[in-house]
């Protein structure tokens, strides 16, 4: 072997064979860069003067303030979870049938596409966007930001239901079938014993991620603790501000730790 | 599930217990007496009125929403390319602070389970518990409105994600390889190096292409508090009623949305 | 080469899996290791490089004494031993050369390693390695994409290119079939005979052993109670190792091992298909 004995070079093998396009991209990405990096002007001036801010900001973080403001706390998370129970309650009860209509396994082609295209509207809305035009339609305040909440959880659930139906095991649903049983006994009989335990665990994942977005849809007037800290952060009460992300967090914490428990406990 | 056996001497079959029907039923009686109090202190400073018009002001602000005003569409040429750097930036910003974060929480990475992990495992908390536009208020407010506002308030939110993938991702790698590396006299960061980093690399990308989708719908919004981006058209747009020009921002947003989600799925679906 | 002196492992939930081991493995000699599952027989072979920290005893390499060294000390004394696992263990998603070059990291430092700039002799090591276990044509492969006995030789390269004075060799064949596992065995063999290299080779299958090694050390509930040559592997012997069994059967020679193997493949093939047939019907 004359190869063993003459010295050979080795270098790995690049993740893009052709030069050309390796060197392109790695190009088009430096230029990419350098422009994105040009839009990004600050204004240096402000940003000095933001500092103070910044740094009250984070002391607010270590002294959080949690009187001057507390009955708008209250009365803003009074609203927040309130808010997320009855949008999660509602939307639940809506994705349900909605998600067994978009699965395509088990209804008929027409309902699929009603279903399907129900869930892509909910799910290519924002919900900040939802929330700005369902206050302009139903007024301010907490009913607003439920009927945010309901309409997105109907796009998060329903599309993973389906899919959740879709991916089950045929087997059983035919065995199901043979004993000549009707569409509605193999749905409780097939269909959801096998998608109910993934679904208990989507939604209290939905109930988590709502009540975080209770915290947003108040910006815009659609009731919650956002409301509270839009008008905190615009006075510049930072220590306020803290608190309430504060609390924000905590529950959040709790809320994700008791729902790992039920999660465990339903699997 | 229960079998008992009657008096007859057949066999009764229950779904469960009668203890655990009764709980069933007051796991259910609870949870329905909780919404429906939920909703009566929800909707006690409702003013139904307008609630029960709604139908009629959508009608109106349908009609005047359509058609939507072409013209204004090389007004929003230069906020959507902010946008897009907005996500970009922010993903990128966000990978260099959470790769190393994810280290620190991954169990079998860590330096110290009992002090550095738990922080770790908290910055990941926050900053998931946080959504971006909220970081923008409060950045926009310490640092003035703008891009740059934007680029931090969605880095500070995608830490946490990508964290937390990341970090689960690194606690599910295969032990072995990385016993084997270390068996031939390798460092700690050389086995790192050549044992965890090839095994979480494809996980890596897949998360960041999936949050930088997220972060275009999210950076669609931003504006809406000050913080760059195709959102000032549509706050501005808003304040002065021109429905016109918010129909068309709308298209324009879900047009992004679609193109951004089909290139992540298709860059996701050729790294796996 | 290697000296065990009352080895003794006892994990943390109180389990001892090794008892007090005494053990001499001179260079070039194929040390055997057999014994039931759980005998400690892996534990063993990681203490000697302290993957598993050994809770009592001395382990001397030559004349260093591996038990008493620190970390980078140990790094430095990881380099001589050159380990092959059960199931491989290579880094799937790294090529076949990087996989080799791994063997070579204890040697580099940090940033040479993670920008793959190995030095020129690391690299002419590696290719005369990959050419003795035959894998020059699969060099770039990535390693996922190799059969097992492909694997496994890429295994052996990377403990070889440590320039090792003993290997440490976990179940080589577990996860290969009898042709295969022979080829690997064959091998390893032969590689330490050329280098005058020491091993310890853990090893399920006791035919396959005496096949191939020098000398056979049997652990029971992490106690020595058998060491000696292939030849007097009596039936008594086996008893002590694993407990009463009927031994005249696994008495056999090469030829039979491989049609037992053989049959025991095709009667599972038979038990997949029986019920298949039986839809079919």
């Amino acid at each position: 072997m004359a190869d063993a004995v003459r010295p050979r070079r080795w270098r790995p093998a690049p993740l893009i064979a052709n030069p050309w396009l390796r060197h392109g991209l790695t190009l088009g990405a430096a230029i990419y860069l350098a422009l994105a990096l040009g839009t990004v002007d600050v204004n240096w001036a402000r940003v000095v003067d933001g500092l103070d801010r910044g740094a009250r900001f984070i002391g607010g973080f270590l002294q959080p303030n949690f009187s001057s403001r507390w009955d708008d706390i209250v009365q803003g998370m009074i609203e927040s979870l309130t808010m997320t129970v009855t949008s999660t309650v509602v939307g639940i009860a809506i994705s349900i049938p909605i998600g067994i209509g978009a699965a395509r396994n088990i209804v008929p082609r027409p309902v699929y596409y009603v279903c399907r295209s129900i869930i892509a509207v909910s799910r290519s809305l924002q919900e900040i966007i939802v929330a700005i035009f369902l206050v302009a339609m139903v007024g301010f305040g907490p009913f607003a930001g439920f009927l945010t909440l309901s309409f997105a959880t109907i796009g998060f659930l329903s599309k993973l239901l389906a899919e959740d139906i879709e991916d089950i095991d045929p087997a059983s649903v035919e065995a199901i079938r043979a004993t000549g049983s009707g569409w509605f006994s193999m749905l409780s009989y097939g269909v959801l014993p096998q998608v109910m335990p993934r679904l208990i665990g989507l939604s209290l994942y939905r109930l988590d991620i709502n009540f975080r977005e209770s915290a947003v849809v108040g910006i815009v007037g659609a009731g919650g603790i956002g409301a509270t800290l839009n008008t905190a952060i615009d006075r510049y009460e930072f220590d306020s501000a803290a608190a309430i992300l504060l609390l924000i967090i905590g529950i959040v914490m709790v809320s994700e730790y008791t729902s790992s428990i039920i999660r465990k406990r339903v699997q | 599930m229960a079998v008992q056996q009657l008096a007859n001497g057949r066999f009764a079959w229950q779904r469960r217990t009668a203890r655990a029907e009764w709980l069933n039923w007051l796991a259910w009686l609870a949870g329905v007496a909780l919404t429906v109090f939920c909703w009566r202190v929800m909707t006690e400073s409702t003013i139904w009125d307008y609630v029960w018009d709604a139908p009629t002001q959508a009608a109106d602000i349908g009609g005047r929403m359509v058609p939507p005003r072409w013209s204004y569409f090389p007004n929003i040429l230069k906020p959507l390319w902010d946008t897009l750097n907005i996500a970009t930036l922010g993903t990128l910003l966000a990978v260099f602070i959470s790769v190393p974060i994810a280290f620190l929480a991954a169990r079998n990475t860590t330096p110290s389970v009992a002090f550095v992990r738990p922080v770790a495992i908290l910055v990941i908390v926050s900053s998931r518990s946080i959504n971006a536009i909220i970081w923008a208020l409060l950045l926009v407010s310490i640092l003035g409105p703008g891009i740059l506002a934007g680029i931090i308030a969605i880095a500070l939110r995608s830490i946490g994600f990508i964290g937390k993938l990341l970090y689960e991702a690194i606690e599910e790698i295969d032990a072995k390889q990385v016993e084997a590396i270390s068996a031939t006299g390798a460092s700690g960061p050389q086995t790192l190096a050549y044992a965890i980093v090839p095994q979480i690399m494809p996980a890596f990308a897949g998360i960041t292409v999936f949050r930088w989708d997220i972060n275009i719908r999210e950076s669609t919004v931003l504006g809406l508090v000050g913080a760059g981006g195709i959102g000032l058209n549509l706050e501005s747009s808003l304040n002065t009623l021109a429905w016109p020009q918010v129909t068309l921002i709308l298209l324009v947003i879900l047009g992004t949305v679609v193109i951004s989600e089909w290139i992540s799925a298709r860059i996701r679906h050729a790294i796996i | 080469m290697l000296r065990l002196e009352g080895l003794s492992k006892r994990y943390a939930n109180g389990d001892r899996a090794l008892d007090h081991i005494d053990l001499h493995v001179p260079a070039g000699q194929v040390v055997g290791l057999i014994g039931p599952s759980g005998a400690g027989k892996s534990t063993l072979i990681r203490c000697v490089n302290r993957l598993v920290e050994p809770s009592e005893g001395k382990i001397f390499l030559g004349d260093v004494e591996l038990t008493a060294l620190g970390r980078a000390g140990l790094r430095q004394a990881r380099r001589r031993m050159g380990m092959i696992f059960q199931e491989y263990a290579l880094v799937e998603r790294l090529s076949v050369m990087e996989n080799v070059l791994s063997g070579r990291l204890g040697y580099v430092g940090f940033w040479r390693a993670w920008f793959r700039r190995f030095p020129q002799a690391d690299i002419d090591r590696a290719f005369a390695v990959l050419d003795r276990v035959s894998l020059m044509d699969h060099v770039d492969k990535r390693a996922d994409e190799l059969s097992g006995g492909q694997r496994q030789r890429v295994g052996i390269a990377r403990a070889l290119v440590q320039e090792p004075d003993i290997l440490l060799v976990d179940e080589p064949t577990a996860s290969l079939d009898p042709k295969t596992s022979r080829q690997i065995m064959r091998l390893i063999v032969e590689i330490c005979a050329e280098r005058n290299l020491a091993a310890i080779v853990n090893i399920h299958d006791v035919a396959l052993a005496q096949m191939f090694v020098q000398r056979i050390v049997g652990l029971r509930a992490g106690r020595v109670v058998f060491d000696g040559p292939p030849e007097s592997l009596d039936p008594a012997a086996l008893t002590a190792i694993y407990g009463e069994e009927d031994w005249s059967k696994t008495m056999t020679r090469e030829e039979e091992a491989e049609d037992r193997a053989h049959e025991a493949a095709s009667e599972q093939l038979r038990g997949v298909r029986a019920p298949l047939i039986a839809e079919a019907l």
